[in-house]
């Protein structure tokens, strides 16, 4: 039975240890976007040893490149964007303390089971509703990597931002939980 | 023969992508209003819900339904009898494309392939528009505009099958593309199949598919038929709203048939998310 929880970032293993796939979590606090572009950037620096523009501890990533806020806005329509184009670099991340991440679509095995080894969940939010989650950001900032337009890394600040997690940390999918529910075979 | 300004071009383009990105047309909204009364998955229907939400908040607020506001796409029918004047009408379309994404607040999400950097320094925001161009009788320049999301286009697929592979062959086909995309292309979706012509035929079709009014009835018999067919195969496969399960995966399917060269037969499937922002306009 999908339960609803209220967390604010940074995340604590406790956080993500309650979790379950199709729970909803309304998420409060800091979270940073990046995309593919960004993502490549981030392991460079750790192959560098060198320090991330953020904190990886306890932090939440939402794939997401916004639309441009109209004036007097934080900023514009902000859905997200497909997951699996960060699959690649996601674990390497995770080993390093990400906690979080928020997309659409399927993972690949590697992110799921870093997921489990490293107690890291993936929520995912609802895509095309770029309207409705931008309204949930009440400030956003530029941290990093201003050339790349919307695959910039921001500094995010969400009230109530609504997610369903996804994959959780015990290795369990709702994409195939609910597909399999449904599918006529 | 009659003339139409430049001007008045690139001013049409302009306020149709605007008006696009963060009105959801009608055919759109009743189809996914009508998923939300059938969905049986509670999960699903409580997403449905949401994006119908969207829609609203989009619409009264001036706000892009998503934030991939796409690559703009045209398809335009310029009439034998009539020209523009002040500039070439690619032109005007591209201008127009530039002023409504950048005026509108809207994300430029055209990049160089390897540099995957934007090359609005270069050629302008969100350029060059992808137009496909078609000439007809009548003095009248119809524009059909679309803005095609990433995430369903990165699903898409084409292949040239054998003749023998017939009608089960492209059912199979359009199933395993559908199924395999999953949660990604962002369902309840609209399947675009182009079928026939040659291999870049068969693709522009299953694109401009995709620019038929959802709910629409296909001209030939035959096409009507199958695009049941294969809609009621889709919705069997239980992907439901944005992957979460349920029984509303596809709004629709548009086949666009060509006749084709006898040793082939090409198929090609193209995916529109359930944010189908399309619309058209005659000058």
């Amino acid at each position: 039975m999908s339960k609803t929880y209220n967390l604010t970032t940074p995340l604590s293993d406790e956080d993500v240890a309650k979790l379950e796939s199709g729970d909803i979590v309304y998420l409060n606090g800091i979270i940073y976007t990046a995309r593919d572009a960004a993502h490549k950037r981030l392991v460079d620096l750790l192959d560098e040893g060198k320090e991330l523009p953020f904190d990886l501890k306890g932090a939440i990533i939402y794939f997401v490149g916004p639309t441009p806020p109209k004036p007097g806005d934080p900023i514009g329509s902000a859905g997200p964007t497909t997951s699996y184009r960060m699959d690649s670099y996601s674990p390497r991340l995770i080993a390093e303390g990400l906690k979080g991440m928020i997309g659409k679509g399927k993972r690949s095995q590697e992110v799921k089971d870093a997921c489990v080894k490293y107690k890291a969940v993936y929520f995912g939010a609802t895509g095309g509703a770029g309207a409705l989650l931008g309204k949930q950001i009440k400030s956003a900032e530029v941290i990093a990597y201003e050339e790349l337009g919307p695959e910039a890394v921001r500094k995010l600040e969400v009230v109530d931002f609504p997610v369903t997690v996804v994959n959780d940390a015990y290795g369990r999918d709702l994409y195939q939980i609910g597909r399999e529910q449904y599918e006529v075979k | 023969m009659r003339e139409i300004a430049y001007e008045e071009i690139v001013k049409n383009v302009r306020d149709i992508i605007v008006y696009s990105a963060s009105h959801l047309p009608e055919d759109a909204l009743d189809a996914m209003k009508k998923a939300y009364e059938n969905e049986k998955s509670p999960v699903s229907k409580e997403v449905l819900k949401q994006l119908l939400e969207n829609a609203q908040i989009a619409s009264s607020e001036a706000r892009p339904l998503c934030q991939d506001t796409g690559l703009a796409v045209f398809f335009v029918k310029v009439g034998a009898d009539v020209r523009v004047v002040g500039g070439l009408l690619k032109d005007a379309i591209n201008e127009g494309t530039e002023k409504g994404y950048r005026e509108g607040y809207l994300r430029a999400s055209t990049c160089e392939p390897f540099s995957r950097l934007n090359l609005k320094d270069t050629v302008g925001y969100n350029l060059p528009a992808i137009i496909h161009f078609d000439i007809v009788e009548g003095d009248k320049i119809e524009i059909e505009y679309a803005a095609k999301g990433g995430g369903s286009e990165n699903v898409s697929r084409a292949r040239v099958f054998p003749p023998a592979a017939g009608k089960a062959g492209i059912i199979e086909y359009v199933k395993e593309c559908i199924s395999d995309a999953g949660p990604n292309p962002c369902p309840p979706l609209t399947v675009g199949v182009g079928i026939g012509g040659t291999f870049e035929k068969a693709v522009i079709s299953s694109k401009h598919a995709l620019f038929r009014d959802i709910g629409s009835v296909n001209e030939d018999p035959e096409m009507a038929e199958l695009e049941g067919v294969i809609l009621k195969e889709l919705n069997k496969l239980g992907i439901g709203t944005m992957g979460m399960g349920g029984t509303e995966t596809v709004l629709a399917v548009h086949i666009e048939a060509n006749p084709c060269h006898i040793a082939s037969l090409p198929v090609s499937v193209n995916v529109q998310c359930h944010s189908s922002r399309h619309t058209h306009i005659t000058i």
